[in-house]
């Protein structure tokens, strides 16, 4: 891996498609969940996010494709300001990010292939994916993707028939099919076991270098964002506590991220 | 050693007595008691009916089939088919973007609460009032009983929809969301696939409430065949009412059939 990835991003625009400045978000007033968050991502590679549960790791990324309404701050992606953004433009601006949730949230009772096509619903007018009369290009596109993740024999099955590996490869396919610019993953590995994380994390991450896109993943496991990320971010009661490579984390960072020193041993 | 604290005899008990339960049930007996002395309602007056029901029930058997009667109970009842077909296709056509629009999930407040308040709306009289006020309105026939069935049917199934879609999981949503997709599309491709089972489920049962109370609506001016059953009341034709009656429990039952048949092809 370049040095260049490693480090965070301090160039200029054209470096750094996205650039965090001052995010915070509130749920309740007076309660911030992301305090004064600033940050800059590089155009490619895998930044990792940890840090304990309910630290704002998930707030900060669905603040990004606007899943969440950031208070305060600016999102530029591209130089342009995803926070102030409204309706169709809003729109525009999501499909050009994929997004990998943790429980997958594929919609169970479609089929394999339709769930991939979702990821055309930021291009296909309605009336189009009611009657499932998708371009002919997409459903092509889709079919490749779905072998590019393995699982082209089951397109036509019903998505509630996978096993948690298989979904999670259909949400990358989703996720793809939207020929993305940035991917953003929130913990897509906590609901599999420890094979199968591994498989879906070189899975983004063999993707997303294949399309030369940034991927920002949020990841409970200190272990695999050591194996997967160019550069790690650690987070802790809503602020950035340490932004630095893998290989930087030490004892020392991880209780300053997690608090604590018993569970280092 | 410190002694463990000590339960009394009342915190030990397993189940305790739960009184303000026994004296709601010994208000709600003695409620029974006075209701009945006010309304006169007494066993002598219940063996006198019985009286009256086996003379009514001579009178009746055995039904009339003559061809005469049989040609109105087939213009009857053909048209109370009509009546409940009609109304549950525009109750199902309309309940459903009534439904959506009062799903707090998917709609900003204010609309869902205005949805919510047409559907209460609906459902406050019960479709024989609804169907007076129609009779009013429109005047005697089908189109007044067709009618109130509609405003019954929206109630119902605007309102299961509401709940079905309160009830749903948010992921498939937000991640379709996330694609930037139109609302149409998020309703097409995430909402509608987790309710539609269910929304058919109910559109079945409406059905089968709707042959039901089509018989009904006619009672009051709303057409079919319980203008035919009124009328047949109204001449002492007590025969071609048990002829009447009979067809339409076969009617509802053959609903019924229908309905749970439905429910099982989509589930």
């Amino acid at each position: 891996m370049t040095e260049s990835a490693i480090e965070p991003c301090s160039g200029t625009l054209d470096h750094c498609p996205l650039v965090i400045r001052h995010l915070c978000k509130e749920y309740r007033a007076g309660q911030p969940v992301l305090k004064d968050i600033s940050l800059s991502v590089a155009a490619h590679g895998t930044t990792a996010i940890v840090g304990p549960s309910g630290t704002g790791k998930s707030t900060l990324i669905r603040c990004i494709n606007r899943l969440v309404d950031p208070t305060a701050g600016e999102i530029l992606f591209r130089g342009e300001d995803l926070a102030r953004l409204k309706g169709r433009a809003l729109r525009a601006a999501r499909r050009r990010i994929g997004m990998v949730f943790q429980e997958y949230n594929l919609v169970e009772r479609l089929s394999v292939m339709e769930n991939v096509l979702c990821g055309r619903l930021g291009y296909v007018r309605a009336w189009r994916a009611w009657l499932r009369r998708f371009p002919a290009a997409d459903i092509e596109r889709a079919f490749h993707l779905l072998d590019a993740v393995g699982l082209a024999h089951l397109a036509r099955e019903r998505a509630d028939q996978l096993s948690g590996g298989q979904r999670q490869r259909v949400g990358i396919a989703r996720a793809l099919m939207q020929e993305p610019e940035l991917l953003l993953a929130d913990e897509p590995t906590s609901s599999l076991d420890p094979k199968t994380s591994v498989e879906i994390m070189e899975l983004i991450r063999r993707r997303a270098g294949e399309r030369n896109i940034p991927v920002i993943v949020n990841i409970h496991n200190v272990e695999l964002a050591r194996r997967f990320a160019d550069r790690v971010i650690g987070m802790c009661n809503g602020e950035i506590v340490f932004d630095g490579a893998p290989r930087a984390l030490d004892h020392a960072i991880l209780s300053r991220i997690y608090g604590g020193e018993g569970w280092l041993e | 050693m410190s002694s463990a604290p000590t339960l009394s005899r009342a915190q030990r008990a397993a189940f305790p007595p739960n009184w303000p339960a026994r004296l709601a049930l010994a208000a709600l007996a003695l409620y029974v008691v006075y209701a009945c002395s006010v309304l006169d309602i007494t066993w002598a007056r219940f063996v006198e009916g019985f009286g009256h029901g086996s003379r009514l029930l001579s009178r009746v058997w055995p039904p009339n089939f003559a061809p005469d009667k049989l040609a109105l109970l087939r213009a009857g009842m053909l048209e109370s088919l009509q009546i409940a077909i009609l109304a549950t296709v525009i109750g199902v056509l309309v309940s459903l973007p009534l439904g959506l629009a009062a799903a707090r999930n998917l709609v900003p407040v204010p609309l869902a609460l205005a949805s919510r308040g047409v559907i209460a709306l609906f459902r406050t009289f019960h479709p024989v009032i609804v169907a007076i006020l129609f009779v009013k309105a429109v005047g005697f026939g089908a189109l007044a009983g067709m009618l109130a069935l509609v405003v019954a049917s929206l109630g119902f199934l605007s309102k299961l929809v509401a709940e079905a879609v309160e009830e749903m999981s948010m992921k498939p949503v937000e991640a379709v969301r996330a694609t930037g997709a139109s609302f149409l599309s998020v309703v097409i491709m995430s909402v509608l696939p987790q309710v539609m089972a269910r929304f058919i489920g109910f559109s079945a049962y409406q059905l089968d409430a709707n042959l039901r109370n089509s018989a009904l609506v006619g009672l009051v001016g709303g057409g079919g065949i319980g203008a035919t059953l009124f009328t047949a009341f109204q001449r002492f034709d007590y025969d071609f009412v048990l002829t009447i009656v009979l067809a339409v429990i076969a009617l509802v039952m053959l609903g019924e059939l229908i309905s749970g048949w439905m429910r099982r092809l989509f589930q």
